[in-house]
């Protein structure tokens, strides 16, 4: 949880009326201790950024690795117990994983250095994450926690019933592109894209150097729906389209298409199925090439266009269907982020959301769309902490006020 | 005119024939679409034509004469008529074998060929050669749906609509507007095409999406039991796509409110599929169809958004099969590109929406429907929705195009073409006006099963035939009853009366003569409206008649007292005694004592003082309504009697003209064109009777005087006009005086 209150938050939200008052809390393991509000100093540790969303919850934890202490000593220890609980381990509970992989270090964050740590767990979830943070004591010294995501709303009373912990409720899209321009700027491998996206077999990635400090680009996060944004300046966006056919539409189709029920497990399955055998492509409607309108042969004319036929029905596998559901959703959102883009007159498209996590069959096709349709004029650009910039933004929220 | 008279003896065959004139078809073109397959063909009828009296006709034929006992000579007349057919695909086997049973003439077919477009062209190319033994000529699909969307755009009435679930009217069909171009149009068959058409001959493709049609259909096909795509969308109508989608509230329990979302807007398409949030609330089929429904109608329609702006286009149409005129995939459409065009993209709809390509594969390289050379005009007694059953039992749809021998168009004189509408009320969006003339067509004529058919329709579905009108209404009773071989059952009647008004008409001048030029204006007016009286149309006005005692004097005085409903009577005469008009078109009405007493004194008067005429016709029967040929043979022998109008007839200043119009309404966008090169010059235009100068064109405006006159025999009408039965309209407008 992110104990620490953001005066940006608090302003925001008019019905946080006392600032600095301190409550006294009775915590379930027997501990007395006061909880403190951030007041334009260094908030109290540990620093958290939670990002609820429709499907996935994100949380980041930032972990310092400086001398510095600053802290009571009950204090200390608290953070102590909950850095262990939460960097030893990789799963909590059944269903929340700890990203290793994306793990950073050597983030500065409010003066301090350290490391962030990425945690995850599916939303429907919460009430088994909200035990287990009782039970770890992880709400134990502050009374706020700065949120975004839908969550941050629907489960407000949730935990404050709970927790006793006020949500600071963050906008979600000011969160994400604050979250990420300041990864891109802080790691330098952050973006890359795909070369040689026409050619499955030698399409690879390649580190992507993102004039992070030039505008415009385009933002597209792929959640369980998709948002598409124009970004003009580090406090200057807009949102321009979106669409509710995202990664929770090809979660719930794929479930029920194939019995699946977790993403990983669908994207296993897409990745050894063949979507030709259930779209109808252009040669299938006029036996080659339309070329009166440069449209090629293998083209998808119609997504799921041969499953209205009993025999082709007879044909496909559990694979091929959660493979051309994923080809279906990923071209859709490809076609809409293209056009966005075009219309915007903008050609860098950044790429972002959880839908893409293990996902490189969606980054290909992403890819190919947007260089075969702009003839190569726009770029796809891909991030590795794909669906964690809104949690990280929201991390930040209070360093930028911190700064000033 | 209105609710039919006394049609008693007519009685109708009740069922249509699907395919029908298949023998006489001449040229073929189908459509094959991967749900629906289309066929056209274009064929002639020949319909029977009845001549009144001694007409040109007989007097050089001698052997004619011994038809004159009944006066009448029939002859028959071809008329071209444009056939389409629309069944699914599935049957395609059973209807090719049904089309080539009934070619009479297998010769004929030799070397000839059938054009096909559509996905399923190339698939079926060789069933359709081995089936019917025509040379299979493949046309490009793209472009027979632009050329078919062109043509149903110029020809067709109220062929585009936009929808609004929630307004009143639900269906705003668009008036025929010369400036059709630029639009965009989407075809949503399997996959979606988006066309950017700038001209007949300059169109492009311009983008498209592979989540069309056959994505709803096979996805549907895969989680539901649907067996049909109007299965599928029955199932969609029936179901809450709630349980299956993730909806703003879902994830932000309320309004996402700094950006501006709607607590039910959908956030993630079957978002709550999986995982599971709450067991308790689980979903059926049917949700799931909703849901796969509002995600591809919305997907397309944000789509199609898109590119409209990219290209700058503000008129989308919407063709294919996918649509179906189903009013919640239209409103999802519609609801989709308003929300991403912030309201500057408008989408519009098409009635025929299934037909463009099969339309635009037969105009392929056709000379049968050049724009220059003739106008269509909808056969509503033959075109139905989805209600005929093909000999072997599958449901087909049928539209039917009769072709007019020569280009219609506007009235010259209309001050505002593009803003004409010919019809005063509104039947669709007007429930009241709705439900009675519903009402009295159905209830005087009960013999026209064809035509009750089509009431009964339009009383479930009004927009069924485009804006439904008064005129729609009448226009559909002439239709059937040409169509069953009735060419005119008003002949008879037509002729007793003229003859009978013809006795009275020396007597009725006499009695003009002996007054003075104000009086005689004034009482020429009279005469009018005491003419208009007498109409076969009028339910009310029948039942005095059939006394056989109500007669011009009596009808003269039940005139009710002025001032009248709408009363410029005392302007007209102060503007004929002072000024006489250079050239006057009078639109006339009723034969008998309505042309008789009526009209040709007035006209005799005007010619008096100088003045052109032109009496215009109606070209077909409808009622007692004076036809062109008619008026022909009625002027003959009126100036037998009457030396004004011989000398005006004569020297060319009388003329006849016919009106391309077949009903008792006047559509003033749809005229003759030679009638519409000869109004060009005219400085009055008269029009008589409640067809043509209340049920339309009472709010038309014009860029010369114009004078409405007609006497109003609906005692419904008469109260909602703010009279009382026999009220008058009399109605003159000067274009000097307005300005």
């Amino acid at each position: 949880m992110g104990p620490y209150t953001c005066k940006e938050c608090s302003s925001l939200q008019t019905m946080e009326q006392s600032h600095t008052t301190v409550i006294s809390n009775s915590l379930s393991n027997g501990m007395s201790m006061h909880k403190n509000h951030f007041n334009g100093t260094i908030p109290p540790m540990p620093w958290f950024g939670m990002d609820i969303g429709g499907t996935l919850s994100k949380l980041v934890f930032f972990e310092p690795k400086d001398s510095i202490t600053a802290q009571t000593e009950d204090e200390t220890q608290l953070l102590s117990n909950v850095t262990k609980y939460l960097t030893k381990n990789s799963a909590y509970g059944k269903s929340g994983h700890r990203d290793a992989h994306q793990q950073m270090d050597n983030v500065q964050i409010c003066n301090r250095i350290g490391t962030l740590h990425f945690i995850r767990f599916p939303t429907s979830e919460m009430n088994n994450f909200l035990d287990l943070s009782k039970k770890k004591g992880m709400a134990a010294s502050v009374s706020t926690v700065c949120a975004t995501g839908g969550g941050a709303f629907k489960f407000e009373d949730i935990f404050k019933n709970e927790l006793n912990l006020k949500l600071c409720k963050c906008d979600e899209l000011d969160s994400l592109i604050r979250g990420l321009l300041f990864t891109v700027a802080s790691n330098n491998n952050e973006c890359y894209f795909w070369s040689q996206c026409t050619e499955d077999e030698q399409c690879s990635t390649q580190k992507y150097t993102f004039q992070y400090n030039k505008y415009p680009f385009i933002v597209v996060n792929i959640g369980s729906g998709v948002s598409v944004l124009a970004v003009y300046g580090p406090n200057n966006y807009k949102r321009i389209s979106g669409t509710s056919i995202g990664g929770g539409t090809f979660l719930g189709l794929c479930s029920l298409l194939t019995g699946c029920n977790t993403f990983d497990e669908a994207i296993e399955l897409a990745a050894n199925g063949d979507n030709v055998k259930v779209d109808k492509l252009v040669r299938d409607i006029y036996g080659g090439s339309y070329s009166k309108f440069g449209l090629p042969g293998e083209l998808v004319a119609s997504s799921f266009g041969h499953m209205n036929s009993k025999e082709k029905r007879a044909q496909v596998s559990r694979e091929d269907l959660a493979r051309a559901t994923l080809v279906t959703i990923t071209n859709n959102i490809a076609s809409i982020a293209r056009m966005c883009a075009l219309n915007e007159r903008i050609d860098r498209v950044c790429f972002v959301g959880n839908f893409l996590r293990v996902n490189p069959i969606s980054m290909k096709l992403l890819s190919h769309a947007m260089d075969y349709w702009s003839n190569g004029s726009q770029k796809a650009i891909f991030l590795n902490h794909e669906g964690y910039f809104g949690a990280i933004g929201c991390l930040l929220s209070f360093d930028e006020r911190f700064k000033e | 005119m209105e609710e039919k008279g006394n049609p008693n003896s007519i009685k109708l065959p009740d069922t249509l024939e699907v395919f029908r004139n298949l023998k006489n078809a001449k040229q073929f073109a189908i459509d094959i679409g991967g749900s629906l397959t289309k066929i056209a063909y274009y064929s002639t009828v020949s319909f029977r034509r009845v001549y009144y009296a001694t007409d040109n006709i007989d007097k050089n034929d001698d052997k004619n004469k011994d038809d004159k006992q009944d006066k009448f000579v029939y002859t028959y007349s071809e008329q071209a008529r444009l056939h389409f057919v629309k069944f699914e695909t599935k049957y395609i086997e059973n209807c090719l074998d049904f089309i080539g049973d009934n070619l009479v003439n297998s010769d004929e077919r030799k070397g000839k060929s059938i054009k096909a477009t559509g996905g399923g062209a190339y698939k079926y190319s060789k069933l359709i050669q081995d089936k019917l033994g025509l040379k299979v000529d493949k046309e490009d699909e793209l472009t027979c749906l632009i050329t078919g969307c062109n043509f149903l755009l110029k020809n067709i009435s109220d062929e585009a609509f936009v929808y609004n679930r929630n307004g009143s009217p639900e269906y705003e069909f668009q008036t025929a507007d010369p400036h059709v171009f630029p639009y965009m149009l989407v075809n949503i068959g399997s996959g979606v095409s988006i066309l950017k058409v700038e001209s007949d001959n300059c169109y492009e493709r311009i983008g498209g999406t592979a989540t069309g049609g056959g994505t709803f259909w096979g996805l549907g096909t895969l989680l539901t039991k649907a067996k049909s795509f109007d299965e599928l969308l029955d199932l969609a109508e029936k179901g809450d796509h709630r349980k299956a989608d993730m909806l703003v509230k879902d994830i932000y329990g309320g309004d996402y409110e700094t950006l501006g979302m709607h607590s039910d807007l959908i956030a993630s398409s079957f978002g709550k599929i999986c995982p599971r949030q709450n067991a308790e609330s689980d979903y059926n089929e049917a949700d799931l169809a909703r849901s796969l429904l509002f995600a591809i109608s919305n997907d397309i329609g944000q789509i199609a958004c898109l590119y409209a702006m990219m290209h700058n286009l503000k008129k989308v149409y919407f063709g294919g099969y996918f649509l179906r005129n189903r009013s919640l995939s239209m409103h999802t459409i519609s609801f989709s590109i308003k929300y991403w065009s912030r309201g500057t993209v408008q989408s519009l709809f098409l009635r025929h929406e299934g037909y463009l390509g099969a339309i635009g594969a037969f105009l392929k390289g056709t000379e049968e429907c050049d724009g220059d050379k003739f106008s269509w005009l909808e056969n509503y007694a033959g075109s139905g929705s989805n209600r005929t059953q093909l000999s072997f039992g599958k449901r087909v749809d049928q539209l039917e195009l009769d072709r007019w021998e020569s280009p219609l168009t506007f009235c010259p004189l209309l001050k505002d073409p593009s803003s004409y509408i010919p019809d005063t009320v509104d039947l669709n969006s007007d429930k009241e006006a709705r439900e009675y003339w519903l009402n009295c067509f159905e209830e005087s004529i009960e013999n026209y099963a064809k035509f009750i058919s089509r009431v009964q329709l339009l009383k479930i579905q009004p927009f069924a035939y485009g804006n439904l009108t008064v005129r729609g209404l009448l226009d559909t009773i002439n239709q059937c009853l040409k169509e069953f071989d009735f060419p005119d059952p008003y002949l008879t009647q037509k002729r007793t009366e003229n003859e009978y008004a013809l006795t009275c008409f020396q007597e009725r001048l006499e009695e003009l003569d002996s007054l003075d030029l104000e009086e005689r204006q004034k009482e020429l007016i009279m005469g009018v409206l005491a003419g208009n009286t007498f109409d076969w149309g009028a339910k009310e006005t029948v039942a005095l008649m059939k006394t056989g005692e109500f007669d011009f004097k009596q009808a003269r005085s039940r005139i009710p007292a002025r001032p009248w409903l709408i009363d410029s009577l005392d302007s007209w005469v102060e503007k004929i005694c002072n000024e006489p008009y250079k050239k006057i078109a009078i639109f006339i009405d009723n034969s008998g004592i309505d042309i008789v007493l009526g009209i040709l004194p007035l006209a005799r008067e005007m010619l008096r003082q100088g003045s052109r005429l032109i009496l215009c016709a109606n070209s077909a029967p409808a009622l007692n309504d004076v036809t062109h040929s008619e008026l022909v043979v009625l002027l003959r022998q009126i100036a037998a009697i009457c030396p004004i109008i011989s000398k005006g007839l004569d020297e060319g200043r009388l003329k006849s003209m016919e009106t391309a119009q077949g009903g008792p309404c006047l559509d003033l966008s749809r005229l003759e064109r030679e009638l519409a090169n000869e109004l060009i010059t005219v400085d009055l235009i008269l029009l008589e009777g409640m067809g043509r100068a209340v049920h339309t064109n009472i709010d038309a405006e014009f860029l010369c005087d114009c004078f409405k006159l007609a006497i109003i025999k609906n005692r419904w009408l008469a109260k909602r006009l703010g009279g009382d039965m026999f009220s008058v309209v009399c109605k003159y407008e000067s274009v000097n005086v307005s300005k």
